[in-house]
């Protein structure tokens, strides 16, 4: 135990006169929050629509109108002919054409399907494709204004949508990148800061002084650790309190159990740093290694993307990776309340993973040395 | 057994790592408190059998006894009753000279009091009293040297194990550092130093010279010099590594 202690005494001094480390610490958190969270948006705001109106009736001009009016868009000025349009997309000065063909008008009157044609840059796929969704919206309630106003009738409609956004009624896009970012911050400090350390001691030599001490492997390992689990936690903390009060994001459920599981992830991910520096024997071959862990892990995790989009494969592979686990759980507890009846499946795969990368890491460590 | 006044017994010590064999049938003794010195050249296996008899590698086969413990089996109770200082220099750059002081003390079970009063005593000795709260990182080389040693020795261990310990230093600080070997040994520590400055074998009581993974010589500096028909350790040295 005095042991443990003075190897603990002694990390932390290392840890406080780090300078550089000990900033990273504070300004990580702090940074990573209020630019990333609002600079990796989905949200579609102002796109870039011209429209070609050769109706230029009562009917279209409305249309024009409430897509003027709708946050998504902005308009820019006609183009002079279909060519040109298509030719702005091309440089990339829109990011949409609208062309409403002559007759439209009629056409609705007359109870026909009535056409518009979108173009779309779509080299952002998902820009694309969101722009065409609100522009279906858009057409469809001007449609349906319209024909009450000129024929005081509603038009019927065979289905009629209604929607509902549970957890997140406000489709705040900030309530679901800040559990995200993190999740991110708090693995960085958990893999890169942990097999760093160690790496470091290989190089200077000072672990092989260790290893001739009486000092206990599991001694070592645990003073080793122990540091970067509190840090950690202390970040998940900091990032907590950021996000409570710059973005209110809502804490529906218990804190407790946010760093009741943040903590055993946390010891799979130590896990995970002590088993890459067992591998390296340099700081710059374990921070690659880790980078390339830490990106693909990252990518995987539905982070950005919606993991139920994913191939089959790729959901197959996320089920070793700690972060999509710890993702979920955080949103989940976070935005819907969730207890540790709904999150078994999540934690018992953190369980796993922890249980398995720790035992791998120690005895790996063991045969190293 | 052989007499106990043996601190080291090593017999027919075999390591191979794959088809390389390092260290081919190594017997050898060290008696209690003298100053063994363990010569070769770059590459000839000496890292390598200081690195068993300390407990941090497993030898293929052989029987290797360290201060009455087997390596093999007890390198635990090996650990604690020796002090070792490699050539790469081994306390933390980013702790003070104290700091260095209380965690290797406090690893070996000193109780406070011990290292305070030891620390004060071995500071007092070097001279560097005002050096205590000086980061290891911002003294030179000679002194980081003199203070690894120190440490190493701050528990009273039976064996201190030194493994090139006055590579990169200058002459004057060899020589401090040979006096601080000369005073651990009057206190009954046993020194077991590699060195590949031959000046310092002369130093040593008994010296064993090791070529391509074998024992090839091992007698006194002066019986070594008069069977060889030498005048220095230097020529010995060299007779012994080029026989042509």
């Amino acid at each position: 135990m005095r042991i443990l202690f003075a190897l603990l005494q002694k990390e932390f001094i290392q840890i406080k006169r780090n300078k550089t480390i000990l900033r990273l610490i504070i300004v990580l958190p702090v940074v990573q929050l209020l630019i990333l969270v609002n600079a990796a948006t989905l949200e579609m705001n102002n796109l870039q629509i011209a429209v070609y109106d050769n109706d230029d009736s009562a009917l279209s001009s409305r249309l024009v109108s409430e897509l003027d009016a709708s946050p998504f868009f902005r308009m820019s000025a006609s183009p002079p002919n279909v060519e040109s349009g298509i030719s702005q997309i091309e440089e990339g000065t829109v990011d949409f054409l609208l062309v409403i063909t002559d007759g439209f008008e009629k056409d609705a009157l007359a109870g026909n399907t009535s056409r518009v044609q979108l173009l779309a840059n779509a080299i952002n796929s998902q820009q694309a494709q969101l722009g065409f969704a609100y522009l279906q919206q858009v057409a469809h309630r001007s449609m349906k204004n319209f024909a009450v106003e000129m024929q005081g009738i509603v038009p019927e409609s065979k289905i009629s949508t209604t929607s509902a956004f549970w957890y997140n009624p406000e489709l705040n896009y900030k309530f679901f990148m800040v559990p995200g970012i993190l999740v991110v911050l708090v693995s960085v400090v958990g893999m890169f800061l942990t097999s760093m350390n160690l790496v470091r001691e290989k190089e200077m030599g000072t672990i092989e002084q260790m290893n001739v001490t009486p000092v206990r492997k599991s001694t070592f390992i645990v003073a080793k650790l122990l540091p970067f689990l509190i840090i950690g936690l202390f970040e998940l903390g900091l990032g907590l309190i950021i996000g409570k009060l710059i973005y209110d994001v809502p804490i529906e459920g218990s804190l407790w159990l946010i760093f009741g599981i943040g903590t055993l992830y946390l010891i799979g991910l130590l896990g995970l740093g002590l088993l890459l520096s067992t591998f390296s024997s340099s700081q710059q071959q374990v921070t690659f290694v880790s980078y390339f862990f830490l990106l693909v892990f990252i990518l995987m995790s539905g982070i950005f993307t919606s993991v139920d989009n994913m191939p089959e494969w790729g959901q197959k592979v996320n089920l070793i990776n700690p972060f999509f686990y710890f993702i979920d759980v955080m949103r989940s507890i976070l935005l819907k309340g969730a207890g540790l009846a709904d999150l078994w499946r999540q934690v018992g795969g953190i369980l796993f993973l922890a249980v398995t990368l720790v035992t791998l890491a120690v005895f790996n460590y063991r045969k190293a040395s | 057994m052989e007499a106990s006044s043996y601190v080291i017994n090593v017999k027919d010590l075999v390591k191979k790592f794959g088809d390389f064999t390092a260290n081919d049938r190594l017997t050898f003794h060290v008696k209690r408190g003298e100053i063994f010195g363990f010569l070769g050249a770059n590459g000839a296996g000496k890292t390598t059998a200081i690195k068993i008899l300390c407990g941090l590698s497993v030898p293929t086969s052989g029987f290797v006894e360290v201060s009455g413990y087997n390596v093999k089996t007890q390198s635990e109770k090996v650990k604690s009753s020796i002090g070792y200082m490699s050539q790469k220099f081994s306390l933390y750059d980013d702790l003070t000279v104290f700091e260095n002081i209380r965690l290797f003390g406090t690893i070996y079970g000193l109780s406070s009091g011990e290292i305070k009063e030891r620390s004060a005593d071995m500071l007092s000795r070097l001279g560097i009293e005002e050096q205590r709260n000086r980061l290891i990182g911002t003294l030179s080389l000679g002194w980081k040297q003199k203070l690894a040693f120190s440490v190493a020795v701050l528990h009273r261990p039976k064996i201190v194990f030194l493994d090139e310990p006055t590579s990169g230093v200058d002459p004057i600080t060899r020589r401090q550092f040979w006096e601080l070997i000369y005073q651990a040994a009057d206190e009954g520590i046993t020194v077991f130093v590699t060195t590949h400055y031959m000046d310092e074998a002369e130093y040593c009581n008994r010296v064993t010279i090791m070529v391509d993974g074998r024992i090839s010589a091992l007698d006194t500096p002066s019986g070594l010099k008069s069977q060889m028909k030498c005048d220095s350790m230097n020529d010995v040295f060299l007779k012994l590594t080029r026989p042509n």
